[in-house]
């Protein structure tokens, strides 16, 4: 009895450790970033362009083409990777073919990311000629996080009681409205939560946008969706690496990165807040 | 049994969930305004029969169906026929409550909103009648606005009936609507039923024997998925034609 019981406590200490230790790393990086970072943030640092060969000023471009980016790279995935999901768990009829294009849909999350910015290069930049713009861009990073919101919308689709499909179908509804105003918006949280996951990942890749829409140095606006811009992580990787000031610069890529850090818990925190405020309204 | 004034029939059904044959040969009469029990033990086919009478069971891959389910001089099956519509006219509750997440007004007017009825002093008249027939009105009418997620088992259910009726159906087919409810809960919907058949054509499937001989007029004992006997209630519950049937009801097996 006695050494089941410390068998017991043995265990819980390791998973507990195993929670501390993760929450640890991350409350340290965090901690990192903002003692390096805050030193540059100031409100120049945040509304001005880059002076100076980019060792002074700010980095507005790059905050507002990444944040162009990121909702152009959703608002491309959202609705074709739901409709994609509501085609594979709703319509589909299961066999060879769905099975090849879950396959395929996984194998894409797997792609490396440079992967993805030489396909755009070549798709959208070069053969569609849009050049290197937002559109090209967003289209890339759209691709790159297509499999993260398929998969979630897929499992927020299965997790809508069938009992739900039942009753509406019973009433005489047809299959296509039974989907739009019964299954769709109960799954609403979780595609969210997919698309979460998503705002994550396009605006702090670097890779798919490097060849498809950043610039290295603009310090006009975008003016339309064909212009280039700057993009935080872009930024951030030029700073640190292809600069003649480097070490001179180091607080401002710290800054930068902060900024990127700031933007993505920030652009999290409302669909957070989205997604809870739906979630209140369901029961079941 | 050959009846007249029949609404509903099924001719020679056949029913397959792949290879296994879940009824065989099922022919029956389903009298207007009369409740119609289908009994018989777990696996007989009985609410396989019910879901097929509305067509719910084309939703099930890998079925197919034998026969011809006659509603209104038509077959069911045919082609040309829309099960969107078949599913309009025969309403459905189900085994567990399974309103919607929605309000209590929602969850009525969800059905009738979709197939044209938008002004609002029509909506709600529907709502007060469904609430009023499935005798519900009087407990939540100061609360239609409240989510029906809230309600009691018992509440969810006579809303479900609501519901299904608030379409204005002609068939009412019901799949043990009692199992999930406690005993005070099934004697109100047990006497619902008898309410009900005045307007409605009832047809429901029952585990419980007693239920059966309460509320319905026409019972149906199903056997591995045959039709053993068909009968007027008081017939088959006091001098069955079969001796299996007689076996299920005295309880010898089942």
């Amino acid at each position: 009895m006695k050494s089941r019981y410390i068998k017991q406590q043995g265990f819980f200490a390791v998973v507990r450790l195993s929670a501390f230790l993760l929450a640890f790393a991350i409350g340290a990086f965090l901690v990192y970033i903002l003692v390096n970072g805050i030193g540059a943030i100031s409100w120049e640092f945040l509304t001005q362009p880059p002076r100076d060969s980019m060792t002074k000023g700010g980095i507005m471009p790059a905050i507002l083409g990444t944040v162009y980016l990121t909702v152009g790279a959703i608002a491309i995935a959202l609705p074709l990777g739901v409709v994609s999901a509501i085609y594979l768990s709703e319509y589909a009829k299961q066999g060879l073919l769905v099975r090849a294009i879950r396959v395929g849909v996984n194998c894409l999350a797997g792609v490396p990311s440079i992967v993805f910015g030489l396909f755009g290069l070549g798709l959208f930049v070069l053969f569609l000629q849009f050049g290197s713009c937002i559109l090209s861009g967003a289209l890339t990073l759209g691709f790159l996080i297509l499999p993260t919101i398929i998969g979630a919308s897929e499992e927020a689709l299965k997790s809508v009681p069938a009992t739900f499909r039942e009753a509406s179908l019973a009433l005489g509804v047809s299959k296509w409205e039974t989907i739009y105003r019964i299954v769709l918006p109960n799954a609403l949280p979780g595609i969210l939560t997919g698309s979460i996951l998503g705002i994550g990942r396009a605006a702090g890749e670097t890779a798919p946008i490097m060849f498809t829409a950043a610039a290295f140095y603009t310090a006009k606006l975008p003016g339309s969706i064909f212009d280039e811009v700057m993009a935080l992580p872009y930024h951030v990787y030029v700073l640190a690496t292809a600069g003649t000031h480097i070490e001179e610069t180091r607080g401002l890529q710290f800054g930068t990165v902060l900024v990127l850090v700031g933007l993505v818990l920030g652009i999290d925190l409302i669909a957070i807040v989205i997604r809870s405020y739906m979630r209140k309204k369901k029961r079941w | 049994m050959v009846l007249n004034n029949n609404v509903l029939q099924t001719k020679n059904i056949n029913f397959f969930y792949g290879n296994f044959r879940a009824l065989t040969d099922v022919s029956m009469d389903y009298q207007k305004n009369k409740v119609t029990a289908l009994i018989g033990p777990s696996g007989c086919g009985k609410s396989t029969l019910l879901r097929l009478l509305n067509r719910m069971n084309d939703l099930i891959d890998g079925t197919r169906v034998e026969g011809e389910v006659i509603y209104e001089g038509k077959n069911i099956y045919a082609p040309n026929v829309d099960p969107v519509e078949i599913r309009r006219r025969i309403g459905m509750v189900f085994q567990k409550p399974n309103p919607f997440p929605k309000s209590i007004f929602n969850n009525i007017t969800y059905g009738p909103r979709l197939h044209g009825i938008t002004r609002k002093s029509d909506l709600e008249a529907l709502v007060e009648r469904s609430l009023k027939q499935a005798s519900l009105w009087g407990e939540v009418k100061d609360i239609l606005g409240q989510s029906a997620m809230a309600l009691s088992g018992g509440q969810q259910q006579r809303l479900c009936i609501a519901r299904a009726l608030a379409m204005k159906p002609e068939i009412l087919l019901m799949d043990e609507p009692t199992s999930a409810l406690d005993p005070i809960s099934t004697a109100k919907i047990e006497e619902l039923t008898q309410e009900l058949k005045d307007n409605y054509t009832i047809i429901i499937v029952t585990h419980n024997m007693q239920q059966a001989a309460r509320v319905s007029d026409f019972t149906g004992f199903f056997y591995l998925g045959n039709l053993i006997e068909f009968n007027p209630t008081e017939k088959l519950f006091t001098t069955p034609e079969k001796k299996q049937t007689e076996d299920y009801i005295t309880g010898r097996f089942g």
